[in-house]
Parts: C-alpha cells; structure tokens; sequence
C-alpha cells in the first residue's frame, strides 16, 4: 500500500456562531471568532489516499486527475467565499477546522478513482490544523 | 465524529547532554559537540493531537483558548527561555529531545478536555521526534 499525498490551497472567511445560544455565550465561547462580520485564512488542504501501484503508469492515482478533482469538489466551492453564508454545508455546522475536514472527506469520499480516501487534514494556519480519518 | 486537532507550540531554551554515569572523556566521545561545557540552545517546536468527538454545539473537538492557556501554563511558562537542564526533571536523566518528548506527553496528558494521541518535538529542522504513549500510530498520522 502506498500513500499519496495532494495538496490544494483555499481563501475563505468565516465565523463561529451556534444559533442556540445568546450572544453572550457565542462571545464566551468563541471569543473573537464569533465577529459577526467574520475574518479570514489562508486554508491548505492535504488530501491523502491509498492504492496500490499500477504496474503499468507507475501511479496510486493520476496527479492531475487527483488535481482536478480537489479543484472541482472543494476549491472551485470553498474559494474567495464565505463559508457560512456561501457553502451549503455549513448553513447547518460550524465552520471549525474539524467541520472543515470532515465536509471535505464528504465531498471526496468514493469520488477518487483507484484508491482509498486515507485521510483529510485542513491546516486553518501553519501552527493550527486538523485530520479526519473517515472514523464515526 | 472522531477528529484530530493538532497544534503547533515554540519554545527556546538550552540544553547540554551530560551524564555523571560517564567520565568526562566518555561524555565527549558520546555526546560531541553537545556536551559543550557551557551548553547551547534549539528554537524547540512542540506539535501536540488531540482526539475527540467533535461536538455539534462548537464544532470542535476541544476548545482552542482552553488548549492555549493549558500550553501556555503548563508547557511554555515552564520551559521557554530557560536551561532544561536546571528543571527537576532532567536532574537525573539527560536532557535529549527523546526525554523532553516523553516528558511533554505526560504533561499533556492531564489537558482534560481531550485524548492525547501523540506528541511530536521538532527540536531542529532536521531531528525530530515523537511519543504516542503505547499506541501504535495510524499509518501516515503525521
């Protein structure tokens, strides 16, 4: 089995807000995530999938096709867009690094042709980032 | 759902890899240069993963500010800027990037509000190491 890694990179904005709670709480909670005008990250995606060597190409999986399909299910959506207010699935989630993740693996599960989804991990910042495994 | 949230911590400290169990030419000869007499210093990044559910409520699986001010008591106050050395932990036992490792995941095991499943030091660019307790890591975890 080998593992292959893509990365991708997104601009969005967001902000963290349970529609549940009070004002005051969402503050306590979130702090200066919950700004209601939201802010901003520089996201990189890694996407990494598992497969076995086509003896025949030397691939796991096509790079560009891998490529394309990080570009259509997630960047082409996530991209120069308001998470909450502009990506369907965070109507109803919070856009957290975690959330992230785990809307992506949604998004990429059983779309890459010859492999297996391995992991998604979501970097929000260098120094802050999150992995999801497929794991309930 | 089961995620993962890592995050990245810095510190600077020193450091001289001594033992009293060698004599001095045996400390020279195993440690080199890093048993300088005088001692030297790394700009340490420490990256910490944490498991957990991720709650509907937040979102998350921990709450960052909450991960923070555990990181800031418990792992920079104690260990930026100083000689490791000095600290009573490495009164008997050198003060490699392996103890430290070892040492940081214990400390962080007590952060309550999630599962410590590794910790990962970088102590240069080049050496780096990790501590995931008894548990075999998930392949490509890293």
């Amino acid at each position: 089995m080998i593992f292959l890694t893509r990365k991708a990179d997104f601009s969005s904005s967001h902000y963290y807000w349970n529609d549940a709670w009070s004002p005051e709480e969402n503050q306590r909670v979130f702090g200066k995530c919950a700004n209601r005008n939201g802010h901003g990250h520089n996201y990189t995606l890694e996407v990494t999938v598992a497969g076995e060597i086509n003896s025949t190409s030397g691939f796991v999986v096509d790079l560009k096709e891998l490529k394309d399909i990080l570009e259509r299910e997630v960047v082409s959506v996530y991209d120069h867009r308001h998470l909450n207010l502009e990506v369907p699935e965070f109507k109803t989630a919070i856009p957290t690094t975690e959330n992230i993740a785990i809307a992506i693996w949604r998004r990429l599960d059983n779309k890459i042709p010859n492999a297996k989804l391995h992991r998604v991990r979501v970097y929000e910042m260098p120094d802050l980032f999150a992995d999801y495994y497929g794991e309930p | 759902m089961r995620a993962y949230l890592n995050r990245r911590y810095h510190f600077s400290a020193s450091h001289r890899l001594h033992t009293e169990a060698y004599d001095a030419a045996k400390n020279r000869a195993v440690f080199g240069k890093c048993n300088n007499p005088h001692g030297h210093g790394h700009n340490y990044t420490v990256q910490v993963t944490f498991s957990g559910q991720v709650d509907p409520a937040t979102g998350m699986v921990c709450n960052l500010a909450d991960l923070d001010a555990f990181a800031r008591t418990n792992l920079l106050d104690r260990f930026d800027h100083i000689n490791l050395n000095t600290l009573d932990i490495f009164s008997n036992r050198v003060s490699t990037t392996e103890n430290l490792t070892k040492e940081i995941y214990r400390i962080f095991q007590d952060f309550p509000s999630a599962h410590l499943e590794r910790v990962h030091i970088e102590e240069t660019s080049n050496n780096s190491f990790d501590f995931a307790g008894d548990m075999q890591p998930v392949p490509g975890i890293h």
